[in-house]
């Protein structure tokens, strides 16, 4: 589903779409219990970079200039134009993931995953694993985040530098921060798997759930959706062309 | 010589957003050269924050920090941070290079020393934690827990910073390997005259080196004072979840008995001079560890209790008393 949302924000070009992609994730967002500026706060780091984005751009893209005179002479109007909507495509694109995580666990997702999936299970593609795979690997990001910033904490007190010299100097410099996180890491996993094994875990095979995730009329409801949006998007972009 | 001095700092992680959290505040607190500091407080209560602040890592959020007089920000920080030295908790988890001896000298890296000169450093740190020259060409991935801290805390005292921080360098050693690596850092002290900021939760070890001790409750300075003045106040320790050094809990205890006894024993050795002085004040003779009592029982074989009792209490005059402390 958030893959399909995520295309179409990149596909919307006219600012109708626009809106009606902003409305769309208004009334999600108020369904899933999570009103819209919720949403937005929880972005608000982002919007450095939003706003970034639009200087860049309003300066760097050629076409008529606003006006003759002074700075407003590199500022074009295609420039303005293309970066805001740069702009809604990335706010549009944070609150579309922000809603998919705070609504529904990684557990969920996983499954979801490996339900979708089950078809390749005829290819002998271990369906159940890489989901597991995913799920695992989603849920360490935060932890391997904080691990490196701690790493680099210690290696900046023992005097490393990261900000200086050519790129091939930096790039080494990332030296001293990326071995003890992999090592860590790789500990991490063996203590991991050790944990699993200790469960008594052994992959897919005979495997029954505690919960099982069911095609509920919500669903119906979002797939709906999701498909008339869709649909409509796909006219009012390619059909006016 | 590098003086700190920390004006009413206060540090909120992530300021702003509904986890704020206040992880230290209103610190007041001069380091001054040559001084032996020790941070004491539970789990949580800010001293990994306040250590931080130390050599700029982390800024504060009010009050300041100054050292020798001027706040430190931009250039100065690298210079900084190689004068005082930091060892994080848990060192053991920063190293990275193929070998002990290109790890350790990698604080070095940039400083313009000649290779025979950073050998030479690198040599002197690596001995001055207790390690031979037999691990300058080994694997840091392939040494145990305590070596690779050893080897992690050689990292950082290789720069020859004037004031060594160290957050918690004994968690999880066993208690003679405590014990060895405390002996080194007071043995470099005394040496190169450094100035030593310990956090721990090991009272025993705070209460024999540290001159000064700070005790952090939530993030505020709960008792600040001598080790001695510190951990007499036995009441306020308690509040703070701290316990006062078992040697200190045993004398207060003998107190009841003998009211004479000073309660500001932190030590053994105190404890023992302390013993002494209330024998003789009692006219008794005092024995040391290699004369056993009459019973000579297990306790006075292993760990040589000085006898008590009145000396007309030796009926067979032999000049050794019936029962000792323990008997
Ligand atoms: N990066 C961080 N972000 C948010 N809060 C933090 C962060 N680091 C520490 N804290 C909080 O600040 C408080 C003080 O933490 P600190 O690490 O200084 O404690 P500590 O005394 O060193 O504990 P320990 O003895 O367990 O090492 C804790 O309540 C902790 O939850
Ligand atoms: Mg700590």
């Amino acid at each position: 589903m958030a893959t399909v949302f995520m295309t179409l924000v990149f596909l919307a070009d006219s600012y109708l779409s626009f809106l009606l992609l902003l409305f769309f994730t208004f009334v999600v967002a108020g369904r899933a219990g999570r009103p819209f500026g919720h949403s937005l706060r929880g972005i608000r780091p982002i919007l450095f970079i939003a706003l970034f984005t639009l200087a860049v751009n309003s300066f760097a893209v050629k076409g008529t200039p606003l006006s003759e005179y002074g700075i407003l002479c590199h500022i074009t109007r295609e420039g303005i134009e293309q970066s805001v909507r740069m702009v809604i495509r990335l706010l549009l694109l944070l609150t579309g993931a922000s809603i998919l995580t705070s609504t529904t666990t990684p557990l969920a997702l996983m499954d979801g995953l490996a339900a979708l999936m089950r078809p390749l299970r005829r290819l002998r593609v271990p369906v159940h694993e890489l989901a597991m795979m995913m799920a695992i690997g989603l849920r360490f990001i935060p932890v391997l985040l904080e691990e490196g910033g701690r790493i680099f904490k210690a290696q900046v007190s023992r005097g490393a530098g990261f900000t200086s010299g050519n790129p091939l100097q930096r790039a080494r410099s990332c030296i001293p921060v990326l071995v003890p996180l992999f090592a860590g890491a790789f500990r991490r996993a063996d203590d991991l798997s050790t944990a699993m094994e200790a469960r008594c875990f052994r992959g897919s095979a005979g495997r029954t759930r505690m919960k099982t995730l069911e095609f509920s009329r919500a669903d119906v409801i979002c797939v709906t959706a999701m498909l008339a949006l869709s649909a409509v998007l796909f006219c009012m972009e390619f059909v006016k062309m | 010589m590098l003086s700190i001095r920390l004006e009413n700092l206060s540090h909120t992680y992530q300021r702003g957003t509904p986890v704020e959290k206040t992880a230290l505040h209103n610190i007041t607190l001069l380091i001054e050269p040559g001084m032996f500091l020790g941070i004491a407080g539970r789990s949580g209560s800010g001293k990994t924050t306040l250590l931080q602040h130390l050599n700029g890592l982390l800024k504060p959020t009010s009050g300041c920090i100054t050292f020798n007089g001027s706040p430190m920000d931009g250039h100065g920080m690298r210079d900084l941070r190689r004068r005082v030295g930091l060892v994080f908790q848990h060192p053991e988890n920063q190293l990275f290079e193929e070998t002990v001896c290109r790890d350790i000298a990698f604080g070095l890296s940039g400083t313009g020393l000649s290779p025979a000169e950073i050998d030479i450093r690198v040599r002197g740190a690596l001995e001055a934690v207790g390690l031979g020259e037999t691990f300058l060409n080994r694997s840091p991935f392939e040494l145990s827990g305590g070596e690779k801290r050893r080897v992690a805390i050689a990292g950082v005292i290789v720069t020859d910073p004037s004031v060594l921080v160290l957050d918690e360098p004994t968690a999880g050693l066993d208690p003679r390997g405590r014990r060895e690596l405390l002996d080194h850092i007071v043995a470099l002290r005394r040496e190169r005259g450094m100035t030593v900021v310990l956090a721990t939760h090991d009272m025993e070890q705070m209460a024999r080196h540290a001159e000064q001790v700070m005790v952090l409750e939530n993030g505020s300075s709960a008792l600040f004072g001598t080790a001695r003045d510190v951990f007499r106040d036995v009441g306020t320790l308690e509040r703070v979840g701290l316990e006062a050094p078992r040697i200190t809990i045993l004398m207060s205890k003998l107190k009841k008995v003998f009211p004479e006894i000073d309660d500001g024993i932190v030590t053994v050795d105190a404890a023992v001079e302390e013993l002494k002085r209330l024998h003789r004040r009692q006219g008794l003779r005092w024995r040391d560890h290699d004369e056993r009592c009459a019973r000579g029982s297990v306790c006075c074989r292993e760990f040589g209790s000085p006898p008590v009792g009145p000396q007309d209490e030796d009926p067979d005059g032999d000049g050794i008393y019936d029962a000792c402390i323990s008997c």
